[in-house]
């Protein structure tokens, strides 16, 4: 017996062996990408000194890095870009209001404590 | 290609029931949730890293002067091992996406061997983490140094190999006279962690004593992590006076002195929180890499015996690469905040 309630929505993913190359090509120049990025920064992270007077901005450029690669393997490797909006804003929305409101917190409370134990020690 | 995620529908067909407001099945909407649960806790952990590390200030360990290790080879290679871990962890998320792709296709064969090919990417990364989390354990030829104003170092250089010890008190084991050449760099570490070497005589474990014959190390480093008195945090010390110091504390007969590798009380990269962190986010990561090495060997089983081909569509295996891509997700972040940051 046929059931109603049951939708394959995954059908709607199938695609046509020419579709199929195109998408092929995009996996590959994602994969270029990504490796171009970690290259980048083994190299910086390899060759500056966390002593070195470039490192607050090579410390920044890792962060941003970072969220770029992020941002590929989410909305391409995990195809989230091509969700429908309502699914896409459930899954970042919560994310980033909770993970940038402690992280904001929890540092600058770490470097409060940081300076309390300096002045004790002193 | 999304199909039916990018169609125009108006909002009371949407959510008017029937269908899923979001076009998408029950069970791929689940493993989303449970992937943004689980990205929450990856983030606490690496946060309340972030927390420690801010504590500590200049004391922290950093990347590059802990991890510069490579199998079977001597030398400096900053970071090099984790670049190819990371490499090794990107490349097999790439061959879960084409057997994703291929999967909505129908092409069984193609689906097979990117599935096989992911498994091996993944037990290769889970193999190297074992590598390196023995090598974080077992610790570095020097260790870390507590030198005599009570200044906390870790060290480089180039290690004189140890020849032997000549036995020069008899212990239940070895007779006055006696040459030892087995296991001297094993025994010789264990005895200057413990403060059993004093002045080149060594105290092996079965009570003898024995003079020591080394070669001197050379190109020693002394980087100081911990204020004691008299050098400042970072400072660096160099040439003959770096190797005294450190052969006072060797020699010394002290315990302590010197600590090699980490276990859950002390490491001799910094503080006790770092061994902490290092093996809690990394062994975590390490396990969900292992589940899903485990879970996409047992989608691969449903794509050979012809189960998913059956059904009409691959959704498992998209399902499966959502939970791969996000453990390829949660190691870039490891990779920045533990290893480069």
């Amino acid at each position: 017996m046929e059931r109603d309630d049951v939708i394959e929505y995954s059908l709607d993913a199938h695609h046509s062996e020419e579709q199929g190359v195109i998408l092929r090509k995009t996996i590959w120049k994602v994969t270029l990408i990504l490796t171009i990025i970690t290259a980048v920064e083994v190299t910086l992270g390899a060759f500056i000194k966390q002593s070195s007077d470039y490192w607050q901005i090579i410390k920044w450029l890792f962060i941003i890095l970072t969220l770029v690669k992020a941002a590929y393997i989410v909305l391409s490797f995990m195809h989230l870009g091509e969700e429908r909006k309502g699914l896409r804003y459930v899954i970042l929305v919560p994310y980033f209001i909770f993970a940038l409101y402690i992280i904001f917190i929890l540092l600058y409370e770490g470097s409060a404590i940081a300076e309390t134990l300096t002045q004790h020690a002193s | 290609m999304a199909g039916q995620a990018s169609k125009q529908i108006d909002s009371k067909t949407l959510w008017g029931g029937k269908i899923s407001p979001f076009s998408t099945s029950y069970g791929k909407l689940m493993m989303w949730f449970f992937l943004v649960s689980d990205a929450l806790t990856f983030s606490g952990l690496l946060i309340a890293y972030g927390f420690t590390r801010h504590d500590y200030l200049g004391s922290w360990p950093i990347g590059e002067e802990t991890f510069h290790s490579l199998p079977m080879l001597e030398g400096n290679y900053p970071l090099i091992y984790v670049a190819l871990m990371t490499f090794i962890l990107i490349i097999s998320s790439v061959t879960m996406v084409l057997a994703v792709e291929a999967g909505h296709r129908m092409d069984k064969k193609s689906v097979t061997k990117w599935m096989i090919a992911t498994i091996i990417g993944g037990a290769f990364f889970v193999s190297s983490q074992a590598w390196e989390w023995k090598h974080f354990i077992h610790g570095s030829n020097f260790g870390k140094v507590e030198l005599a104003d009570g200044s906390l170092a870790i060290v480089k250089g180039e290690f004189g190999d140890i020849e032997n010890f000549t036995i020069t008190q008899a212990g239940t084991h070895h007779q006055v006279g006696d040459v030892v050449t087995e296991d001297l760099k094993h025994e010789y570490t264990h005895a200057v962690a413990e403060g059993h070497v004093h002045n080149g005589m060594i105290t092996l474990h079965d009570g003898s004593i024995a003079k020591i014959s080394k070669q001197p190390n050379t190109d020693m480093t002394l980087i100081v992590k911990e204020y004691g008195g008299k050098y400042s945090i970072g400072a660096e010390i160099t040439g003959a006076e770096a190797v005294d110091m450190y052969e006072e504390a060797v020699n010394s007969g002290e315990e302590n002195r010197i600590i090699y590798g980490a276990n859950m009380k002390q490491n001799e990269y910094g503080p006790q929180q770092y061994g902490q962190f290092f093996f809690f986010i990394t062994g975590f990561h390490g396990f969900h890499v292992l589940s899903g090495v485990v879970i996409n060997f047992i989608i691969l089983l449903g794509v050979i015996s012809g189960l998913y081909h059956k059904r009409g569509h691959y959704e498992m295996v998209e399902k499966g690469g959502l939970y791969w891509h996000f453990v390829d997700l949660v190691w870039v972040f490891v990779f920045t905040f533990f290893y480069l940051v």
